[in-house]
């Protein structure tokens, strides 16, 4: 008797991880699909060149908002030098490619791996600091690396490094964006994860459950830094000119706006917030004459009556998801029948 | 050898001595009141033994081994685990989440492991979800447990807090002021959760509390401490007797 129940333990649990592979499987081949018809797109001439390069914009700045979203969102530092961490990745697969003549998947990892470290060497001091300290602290080392970078003659200085050769394909792209989404995905919904969040909610209670605050704020860092280097290195063989000030602060808060306007701890949000934020001015311009001129008010405009009407950010910490969406389609079905009861009552 | 030896503790801020010269013992398997007026650094003995606070001086051993000064997610992992005065639940995370999260440090998987989701981990998620589920079982919260821990109402809260403490797999569980807020009734189901709670896990409890018929009702042994020292300790129905407890709570001339 005892064997058998242990028996069938061992199949439900076989089953469960069948399912979850089955799973991850179909999502595979769904974004297989989702490239295949892109592409398809593409060379109907239905996607042009202009929008392609929009969508490629779009994906770079993707991979560093979920890296960003990560420390922001999901672990509740509030940091100010993200942009600095494209730049190293940035630099540091440009110089890779064009004076070492790198292959260029090489070079992209040698950037994300300068990224993490700096962020190692840098978060170990300074994710003891909470709140404003680390903002501010933050924006001094963003300063700093900038700084840095100006004065340093063999990276170009000020002049920054021109005619880096363009390797970055929409496929790499594609695929940067789906890598970064499944690691973040899959470390949320993990017990990492729940520790990760557990210091945001609350630092002193997660340590008093045996949660290593530092650790957790660390690896955050470090993953979503390394993020940031990433989509440093795409940008870098996206533009194929990069100068000190494409890094600089302004470039950081434009991160943190893509991130809480699509919601702060919501992945699918910050692919939502950065799509519209990116392609928003874009779309202005072909409007009308009046939109052309005005488009950046109109677009800071939009970003105020965001925050005053859902400072949340789009999804708040909500997910679209398959599951989601099949849930919400029951939650109508099920309210519009009840409607359609309470209507024939009250006809009756 | 007791579970928790405290011997000459001593914290002070600035020129302020909160607690001075506390020495207790706690063996297995007991129930243990601390009591005092407001003030008395009650909340402070406590956050010195999980690791808040570092004491000036003196020594906390767990089974003789030292843990005072060491941070206090490592005295989690000595099987001390704790409750807070003001609720600190993990406010934007579901029940089941906020139970979960006291098992990751008995976790085996990985960082890498719990990024690609080894079937090894899957399996080990499944368990504890599991185990989650049982203690929210046992505090009648499992029909909640994809709420988010904010929308529970207050009592249910305090529960939380105890399961979530509980997950920990405590030997030592302190609990700092359960009953606070709680109107009768619910004390009562406390009281009994409380002793029900000793039993079942096999576990010692320090228990903080202001409502007397509580402590006096559980409680095995009591310390009492008024102004950073302990003035009194003993049974509860000694502790009643003594006048200078009850000098300290009522002031003097109220014992005669």
């Amino acid at each position: 008797m005892q064997t058998k129940i242990k028996g069938n333990e061992k199949n439900v649990n076989i089953n469960l991880v069948k399912k979850i592979y089955i799973k991850y499987t179909l999502t595979l081949v769904a974004l297989a699909i989702a490239y295949g018809l892109l592409m398809f797109l593409v060379n109907q001439g239905i996607i042009d060149n202009y929008i392609l390069r929009i969508m490629k914009q779009v994906g770079i700045f993707v991979i560093a908002a979920l890296g960003l979203n990560l420390i922001l969102g999901f672990t509740g530092q509030f940091t100010m030098g993200h942009a600095a961490f494209m730049s190293i990745g940035a630099y540091g697969s440009a110089i890779m490619t064009k004076n070492f003549n790198m292959p260029f998947p090489i070079a992209l990892i040698v950037g994300v791996i300068l990224s993490a470290i700096l962020a190692a060497v840098i978060g170990y001091p300074i994710l003891r600091l909470k709140g404003d300290y680390l903002a501010i602290c933050t924006l001094g080392f963003g300063e700093i690396v900038k700084v840095l970078i100006q004065n340093v003659d063999y990276v170009g200085g000020a002049r920054g490094i021109s005619s880096i050769p363009t390797k970055t394909s929409f496929l790499i792209v594609f695929f940067g964006v789906a890598l970064c989404y499944a690691i973040l995905k899959n470390l949320i919904h993990s017990s990492k994860g729940r520790a990760i969040m557990s210091v945001r909610e609350d630092e002193i209670a997660a340590e008093a459950m045996g949660i290593n605050s530092t650790k957790y704020k660390m690896i955050a860092f470090i993953i979503g830094s390394s993020m940031a280097g990433l989509a440093g290195g795409l940008y870098a063989h996206f533009n194929t000119f990069i100068d000190p000030a494409s890094f600089n602060f302004a470039k950081s808060i434009e991160l943190i706006t893509y991130v809480v306007l699509g919601g702060m701890g919501s992945l699918s949000g910050t692919v939502l917030g950065t799509s519209i934020l990116i392609y928003l001015p874009e779309a202005l311009r072909g409007l009308s004459s009046v939109f052309k001129d005005y488009r950046m008010l109109i677009y800071a405009f939009l970003l105020v009556l965001m925050m005053i009407f859902r400072p949340q950010g789009i999804l708040g910490t909500r997910e679209i998801s398959v599951a989601n969406i099949i849930k919400l389609i029951k939650g109508i079905k099920k309210l519009s029948f009840k409607d359609i009861l309470k209507r024939k009552k009250a006809g009756e | 050898m007791s579970l928790l030896s405290v011997e000459n503790l001593t914290i002070t801020f600035g020129g302020l001595t909160a607690v001075s010269d506390v020495n207790m013992q706690i063996g297995d398997h007991q129930l243990i009141g601390l009591i005092g007026p407001n003030g008395a650094g009650k909340t402070t003995l406590f956050n010195m033994l999980t690791g808040v606070y570092k004491p000036t001086s003196g020594k906390i051993e767990v089974n003789g081994e030292r843990i005072d000064g060491i941070k206090p997610y490592d005295i989690t992992s000595k099987r001390i685990s704790r409750t807070f005065q003001n609720i600190r639940l993990f406010q934007e995370l579901t029940v089941l989440e906020n139970v979960m999260v006291s098992f990751d440090f008995q976790a085996k998987a990985s960082l890498f492991e719990s990024i690609i989701h080894t079937p090894a981990q899957i399996l080990e998620e499944e368990k504890m979800k599991q185990e989650a589920l049982d203690i929210l079982k046992i505090f009648s919260l499992d029909d909640k447990a994809d709420e988010l821990a904010k929308n529970l109402p207050y009592g249910k809260q305090r529960r939380l807090e105890i399961a979530r403490a509980l997950a920990a797999k405590p030997k030592l569980l302190l609990l700092d002021e359960p009953a606070a807020g709680m109107n009768p009734q619910e004390t009562i189901e406390l009281t009994d959760l409380i002793r029900w709670i000793k039993d079942e896990f096999k576990i010692s409890i320090l228990l903080i509390e202001h409502d007397m018929k509580l402590v006096m009702n559980v409680c095995e042994y009591i310390y009492v401490l008024s102004f950073g020292q302990i003035i009194a300790k003993g049974l509860p129905k000694e502790i009643q007797k003594n006048p200078q407890v009850i000098e300290a709570y009522l002031g003097k001339g109220a014992a005669k």
